[in-house]
């Protein structure tokens, strides 16, 4: 089943509503009595080498830096709770995430037994105004000391940080046909590929579809409020802003379905603004195009046009062929 | 009050090192009763009305994070429609940091030390002092009328991003009233602001150098200039975007040629150094809490002083961390000036162990609270650091992440908050507050606090978006935000035993001048102080005035000063040591 925009296609009266499809049938529902969990998206996949679908790795326990240490004696460096990342540049941005949270496991844990020890250590019960302590005030080479160290280690920090986001935000020359526009609106996204688009609203949570293993350029803008263009597994955000245009690449590395959200605050259907990022092989994705763009000639051709496209206002007429994609 | 000025100089008498200052209790005429807190000018009654009013919008404030932790229980979780729970965050945040941290911060403990810290008889300029709260509690007010107009209260998140904040997409009298309020409470805040830097620099005691001030002065001085430099930038702001909205201009609209980008560049240039405006003050008030109670000198004094400014002034170079995802902004250079923000901040928290190292610490419910602070803000401040770093900002951007982050750091300011309440709440109510009541607030709010916010980073790193009222069903968010939940439940449970210890302890323990042998000027004083704080002032030759009066021989060691209690007359340690 899926759930259309409130309002959509003005087909409820009331603009809180959401269209229900389920199948051969749309109804009006309030939103709020739209059972999410009848129409979860299909969760990300991670595929091994023969396409088997795989468990994700992650572990939500192994955030709890208290228990960091443990996994870290595995023979594999932990994932701290974060995703390894499906495109080149996440795994980067995924490398320096445990880096980042050794250091801060080693000089937090630090500091913390420090203020721990110094609280048990030096605990008094009694109340006696009469006894003092010595009132040590100042030990220079020891103020010297954790002002030095942290400047270094900001520097350490700071070095890999500009490695990676040199990486991040590069912007290799990048073939047309994998150069995809995406525009954000109140609440859903246009994704533009030469010669045809793809829109939706809400929880129909439009597809955009990518080839893996190749550098895709993503033109990001909005058309109307900020939003935010967020897709959990390549580990990476940006804002849609109006009046300006964001470039950058992806370059996948494994092929699947990935759940994409919008982050930024919207407005009121803020919360539902999904989307969905599918992976295909280069090849797929070749044919895919090629499909889609006679599918878009034939609309075109067809003078009058569909007249959903005026209704919504939007150029919705085409939905992405999810091809058993959704479960 | 220039009087009273010329009255130190000039007919005071010194007796056993003590300067009695001859003020004629008779010239004031001061009204009782509600009369006194309507026409006050006396900085302690003036504070008080603040702490009291601040309190008041934290609790409201907590009560409307209580409905979002609800509505958040369940995936799709129908407490409150999406609309309504746009408000119940715009106004939690907005409530929080603009009538409480703030406001509570340097309207109500600042203004009530700061002055008997530095030894003045009131704040530079009184009649804007009172000012200065009768706008925020007006605009306070304004904010909360918002919940009553047709359309509801604003809704747009307490950073009110442009466009969405104009009247295409924000149509409502809520709006309106929240930018008025912040227009309100920011005038309040820079006459505080005005007041802080005037009081510091013109009105210390003879004896009290800059170099002998109490750091939580030194702190609120920071504070003042940050005040000073960053709310007039809100303020402009707030004009140009109701301009934007009912005149018709085009500042933050695409359409009539404009940038919304402007508004957030505006806001964080005064957002961030907001952060620092928030937390030193109750990085000072730990400082000297700590201090008090391992019955020592603040470690590296001077240290402490200079990691104040450079906090300060680097934090007037960062805004755009909060920008990293737009794509307009200089990536390496804010990176770098906020990563260095952590050497000054890391600084200050050795400095704090070092206070507690070899002294006798009394784990008061104020010593409590602090040591809670330093722990839980040191878990803000390293998950701030990887915030500060550009491709880590990309990945945890707008997700639970950051909001688990600034919620260590805030929650942790509140404990900091406390521990002041505890700690400078006797001297001006001249009572104590229980102690066994404190200690169970102080353990609820410590695992309250830290039970709310480690769940939600597992969230944030798995990809949960901030200010969303229902998230895809995963049954392991739904496990977490629960958690989170019973979290804020904890807390919300200790503000309880909080507000029922201020009634079981009215007037229940009385404190004395100085119940907690403390060090600086204003314990020197009765509790509560008479109406211009000082008949008498001790000779100012540290930073310690009241300590050394009543510690003659137990002087700060420099460094490598090895003798037990330093060098006084060439005295033997007393028994005592022994």
């Amino acid at each position: 089943m899926t759930v259309e925009a409130p309002g959509a296609g003005a087909l409820c009266r009331d603009h809180d509503d959401v269209v229900i499809d389920t199948g051969d049938d749309l109804k009006c529902r309030p939103l709020h009595t739209v059972d999410y969990s009848r129409c979860v998206l299909q969760p990300s996949r991670r595929t091994d080498d023969a396409g088997r679908v795989t468990r994700s790795p992650r572990r939500w326990g192994v955030a709890l830096l208290a228990l960091a240490p443990f996994a870290l004696s595995g023979c594999g460096l932990s994932n701290f709770g974060a995703y390894p990342g499906a495109t080149k540049t996440g795994r980067s941005t995924f490398h320096l995430w445990q880096g980042f949270t050794i250091g801060a496991i080693v000089i937090g844990g630090m500091t913390l037994a420090l203020i721990v020890y110094a609280s048990l250590r030096y605990r008094v019960k009694r109340h006696d105004a009469d006894a003092v302590p010595r009132q040590t005030q100042y030990h220079l080479p020891m103020e010297i000391t954790y002002t030095v160290v942290p400047i270094i280690i900001v520097f350490v920090l700071f070095a890999f940080t500009v490695v990676v986001e040199n990486e991040v935000t590069a912007l290799p020359a990048v073939a047309a046909s994998n150069t995809i526009g995406v525009e954000a609106e109140q609440w859903g996204w246009t994704f533009s590929y030469p010669g045809f688009t793809i829109a939706g609203q809400t929880t129909s949570a439009p597809e955009m579809v990518m080839p893996e293993g190749e550098n895709v350029k993503i033109v990001l803008t909005s058309a109307d409020v900020v939003h935010g263009f967020y897709i959990k597994q390549f580990n990476f955000s940006r804002y849609a802003l109006p009046g300006i245009i964001n470039q950058f690449t992806f370059n996948a590395q494994q092929t699947g379905t990935f759940f994409g959200q919008c982050t930024q605050l919207c407005g009121v259907y803020h919360s539902l603004m999904w989307f969905r990022v599918k992976v295909v092989s280069a090849h797929d994705y070749g044919l895919w195009l090629a499909s889609q763009q006679t599918r878009a000639a034939r609309i075109a051709a067809s003078a009058a046009g569909e007249t959903i496209q005026e209704q919504n206002g939007a150029g919705v007429p085409i939905r992405p062929d999810y091809g058993g994609g959704t479960s | 009050m220039a009087d009273f000025a010329v009255g130190l100089a000039e007919v005071g008498t010194i007796e056993h090192d003590v300067v009695h200052v001859h003020e004629h209790e008779h010239e004031h005429h001061e009204p009782t009763g509600i009369l006194k807190w309507l026409t006050s000018t006396d900085h302690k009654v003036i504070g008080l009305s603040y702490t009291i009013t601040s309190l008041v919008m934290f609790v409201i404030g907590g009560f409307l994070a209580e409905l979002i932790r609800i509505q958040l229980v369940s995936p799709n979780g129908t407490f409150v429609s999406f609309a309504e729970y746009n408000q119940l965050f715009t106004m939690h945040g907005s409530l929080m940091i603009y009538l409480f941290a703030g406001p509570f911060a340097f309207g109500g403990i600042a203004n009530i030390v700061v002055p008997l810290q530095v030894g003045a008889p009131d704040m530079a300029f009184p009649r804007l002092n009172a000012l200065s709260y009768w706008l925020y509690l007006s605009g306070s007010i304004t904010m909360l009328l918002g919940f009553i107009v047709a359309g509801g209260a604003a809704d747009f998140g307490w950073v009110g991003y442009a466009p969405l904040s104009n009247a295409i997409y924000s149509p409502g009298a809520g709006a309106d009233l929240w930018i008025a309020a912040l227009l309100l409470t920011g005038f309040s805040a820079i006459f505080t602001g005005v007041n802080l830097c005037a009081t510091i620099f013109y009105l210390r005691a003879p004896g009290m150098t800059m170099f002998r001030m109490p750091i939580f002065t030194w702190n609120m001085l920071a504070t003042g200039i940050l005040i000073l430099l960053a709310f007039p930038v809100l303020t402009a702001g707030l004009i140009m975007l109701y301009c934007d909205r009912h005149f018709g201009t085009h500042i933050f609209t695409v359409p009539g040629g404009g940038v919304p980008i402007l508004w957030q560049h505006i806001f964080w240039f005064w957002g961030h150094p907001e952060v620092y405006i928030l937390a030193l003050p109750f990085f000072g008030i730990v400082t000297e809490v700590i201090a008090v109670f391992s019955k020592k000198p603040v470690f590296g004094y001077k240290g402490m002083v200079f990691a104040t400014i450079t906090i300060a002034a680097l934090s007037l170079g960062v805004w755009a961390h909060h920008m990293f995802t737009t794509g307009t902004v200089l990536l390496p250079f804010f990176s770098i000036m906020s990563l260095l923000i952590a050497v000054p901040t890391g600084i200050k928290i050795f400095n704090w162990i070092g206070t507690m190292w070899g002294g006798h610490v009394h784990f008061t419910t104020a010593m409590l609270f602090a040591v809670g602070f330093v722990v839980t803000f040191l878990i803000g401040g390293l998950t701030g650091i990887y915030l500060a770093s550009p491709p880590l900002d990309f990945f945890t951007h707008d997700t639970y992440f950051v909001v688990a982050h600034f919620h260590s750091v805030v929650l942790a300011l509140v404990m900091g908050g406390m521990a002041g309440l505890y700690y400078w709440g006797p001297k001006i109510t001249g009572y104590l507050l229980d102690e066994r009541l404190g200690k169970i607030q102080f353990w609820t709010f410590f695992i309250g606090a830290n039970l709310m916010v480690m769940p939600q980073y597992v969230l944030g790193l798995e990809g949960m978006p901030r200010r969303v009222a229902t998230y895809i069903p995963n049954p392991e968010w739904a496990t977490l935000n629960r958690w989170a939940t019973v979290g804020a439940v904890i807390m919300g449970i200790s503000t309880i035993f909080f507000l029922f210890n201020v009634v079981y302890s009215w007037k229940r323990y009385p404190a004395g001048d100085n119940p907690w042998d403390a060090q600086t000027l204003e314990w020197f004083t009765s509790s509560p102080p008479p109406h211009h704080n000082y008949y008498a002032l001790p000779p100012i030759r540290s930073e310690r005035p009241t300590w050394d009066y009543h510690h003659p021989d137990a002087k700060s060691l420099a460094h490598g000063d090895h003798s037990p209690h330093g060098e006084l007359h060439g005295e033997a340690p007393p028994e005592a040591f022994a």
